[in-house]
């Protein structure tokens, strides 16, 4: 729930790029339920009923959305800012490239770093050292104490063993 | 053996001092991070999960239900001392809490939080105790048509029922409900929406698409509105112990709330928000002078927190007895059983006595220690509030993708977390609501599962949903429960039900 005060009435642009994404991805659910052979057993559906039927109800809603969008009735919203969203989204695609090749403590650490970034913090000499030594100690009480396999890199499997 | 006798066996296994323990740790956790602005029940009990993933299944789920009450008790420190709107069962504590708090009230008002969640979670815990073995004996009528009607009621309240839009609560499901067809089919084995991925075959983990909806969507906006909006913690000034006045004020109250909270909460209604809308108004109508009401008034606290907790606890009816989920924290709790391979309902109580009646009786335990906790120790709960956002969000995404990481860490896992992420934030900025789709997820395998077995049983008659009089019954009430709220809107009465819209829990 977003909250926003206030109602626009003029066609909707995003809205109808939701109608064009829910209608897509109803079409893919009915290709794929269709490509099951009709062998369907007692019941009369077999393992393409399920997605035959939501694929049907999702294009009907992309439909009602198209609609709605049209008669302007959806609510106006709050500009958002871009950049600390990418921040973010960075930060995540950089953890899951580093997860692999250097470890827990690292991939983790930047994606702290980042984060923080997204927020206002800004030094990222500050917050770099911060996340890693963070997330090192994360790494310790997860996988020492609670048992947790994570992903060690070298200072980790160094300190906690492997 | 009667039930009070199984709520004994359950306490000698929940009072062995490992046991203890793990019940502590667990509402030590659940009220710390519930304490965290933004994150409701919901959000609190999937990011925890992972501390339990290595532990025996008793001691993890009894620390997972010290979670969850914790969770619940954070979130109405939160929203007494920091105004937020958006965490939708604590709402209507922040409407008179937060005025009680600004002044000068605030810690009577935490108090009466506090008891008044203790009361309610001690009677409705012991509801649930005697209430659970006649739903076992009402599921084993139970056919697969009726599970099926049950589970359609389920989907309608959880999506479309409430909320300010039919249309975005069936969107929201209707997601959930594709992303549910990804996998293996149950009945015949065969690979789904799997793409050729073979990650995907197992289908998308529940745990995962909450984390990423709530946790990431959640950062994701609240990052994408910038330093707007500055939120004022008023600090707790004077004693926590409340007046002779305060106490003859509450009590009625409490035991309202508990009354009108764990029935809506036993009944799939989707999550503890109408309760608590239901108390407050009910309260208001009651009261002896409503004119305090929306200045601060103690009753406005101590009804709906009571009524909140009394359903967390009633959403344990149908998820113990019959294995249904019916809010986004009752499906979480269920992927938390399912890792160990339990499935709960009736079978449950049967093969695995111990464990459920162990599970009850530390809700018990943990209930009274969660009192002492948030009573005396609530100024240290307040520090937390304080930690500078940057922080807390750098520290709540690590926390989110360590739960995935810990439990599969392969880079599709982590690439699923990151989309979903976008997904949920993408539903957030355009106002729709994110339980829906996790329910979705959850619910849709075991929907599809009995609808076909019910069909396969009549040889493929449709009719047959409709020819026993229950599953008529239940079917029935779920079509009107989605038009109902679609008349009330377009004739121009559906202002009620925007404000119980089921945001989180």
């Amino acid at each position: 729930m977003t909250g926003m005060p206030g109602t626009g009435r003029r066609p909707d642009g995003a809205a109808f790029i939701i109608a064009v994404l829910l209608g897509s991805l109803g079409a893919l659910l009915v290709r794929e339920g269709g490509l099951f052979p009709d062998r369907a057993g007692y019941a009369g559906v077999g393992p393409g009923g399920m997605p035959f039927l939501v694929g049907w109800v999702l294009m009907g809603l992309a439909l009602w959305t198209a609609v709605d969008a049209l008669r302007g009735t959806s609510e106006a919203r709050e500009p958002i800012q871009i950049g600390p969203v990418l921040w973010i989204l960075g930060g995540l695609a950089l953890q899951i490239a580093l997860l692999k090749p250097a470890g827990f403590m690292v991939a983790s650490g930047l994606l702290f770093a980042c984060t923080a970034f997204a927020f206002g913090r800004r030094n990222l000499l500050v917050t770099v050292p911060i996340g890693l030594v963070f997330a090192l100690g994360v790494y310790g009480v997860f996988d020492a104490v609670l048992q947790l396999n994570l992903p060690g890199g070298p200072l980790e499997t160094l300190m906690f063993g492997g | 053996m009667t039930t009070f006798d199984f709520l004994l066996q359950g306490l000698s296994v929940a009072l062995d001092p490992m046991i203890l323990l793990y019940a502590l740790i667990g509402v030590i956790l659940g009220t710390a991070v519930g304490v965290l602005p933004g994150i409701g029940p919901a959000l609190t009990v999937a990011l925890l999960l992972p501390v339990t993933y290595g532990l025996d299944p008793a001691g993890s789920l009894i620390m997972f239900a010290g979670i969850y009450y914790g969770g619940m008790y954070g979130g109405s420190t939160t929203s007494i001392l920091l105004n937020t709107p958006g965490e939708s069962a604590s709402i209507v504590t922040a409407l008179e809490g937060n005025k009680m708090a600004r002044k000068g009230r605030g810690g009577p008002a935490l108090a009466t939080a506090a008891i008044g969640s203790f009361v309610a979670g001690l009677i409705a815990t012991l509801a649930l105790a005697f209430l659970a073995p006649y739903v076992v004996k009402l599921a084993l009528i139970f056919g697969p048509r009726e599970y099926f009607g049950l589970m359609v009621l389920a989907f309608v309240t959880v999506s479309a029922a409430f909320g300010t839009s039919t249309l975005r609560g069936l969107t929201s499901l209707f997601i959930g409900l594709a992303l549910a067809c990804i996998g293996i089919d149950q009945l015949t084995g065969q690979a789904r929406l799997s793409f050729g991925v073979p990650q995907l075959l197992d289908g998308i983990e529940v745990t995962t698409l909450a984390v990423a909806m709530f946790a990431l969507g959640e950062a994701l906006f609240v990052a994408s509105q910038g330093t707007r909006g500055a939120e004022i913690i008023e600090a707790v000034k004077g004693s926590v112990w409340m007046s002779r006045d305060d106490w003859s004020r509450s009590w009625k109250p409490w035991l309202r709330g508990t009354a009108i909270g764990f029935p809506i909460g036993a009944m799939p209604a989707g999550g503890a928000e109408i309760g608590t809308f239901l108390s407050y108004s009910m309260e208001k109508r009651l009261a002896k002078n409503p004119e305090e009401f929306g200045h601060g008034a103690i009753e406005g606290v101590a009804g709906p927190e009571a009524a909140n907790n009394a359903s967390a606890a009633g959403t344990l009816v149908p998820l113990l007895t019959l294995g249904l989920p019916t809010s986004a924290t009752a499906a979480i709790l269920l992927a938390g059983f399912q890792q160990f391979g339990l499935q709960p309902g009736p079978l449950l109580f049967v093969t695995a006595p111990q464990l459920v009646w162990g599970l009850i009786a530390s809700l018990l335990i943990a209930n009274c220690m969660l009192l002492v906790l948030n009573l005396p120790l609530v100024g240290l709960w307040v520090k937390l509030l304080t930690i500078p956002r940057p922080w807390l969000y750098a520290g709540i995404l690590l926390f989110a993708t360590l739960g995935t990481i810990g439990a599969n860490p392969s880079p599709v896992e982590l690439t699923m977390l990151l989309v979903f992420g976008l997904m949920g934030f993408g539903m957030r900025v355009y106002g729709y609501p994110i339980a829906p789709v996790v329910v979705g997820l959850i619910l849709g395998p075991m929907a599809e599962q009995q609808l076909r077995r019910a069909l396969a049983i009549a040889q493929g008659d449709w009719t047959t949903l409709v020819q026993s009089p229950i599953a008529a019954v239940l079917l029935l009430l779920a079509a009107v429960a989605l038009l109902l709220p679609m008349i009330l809107r377009a004739t121009g009465r559906g202002k009620v039900l925007a404000q119980v819209a089921a945001d989180e829990d």
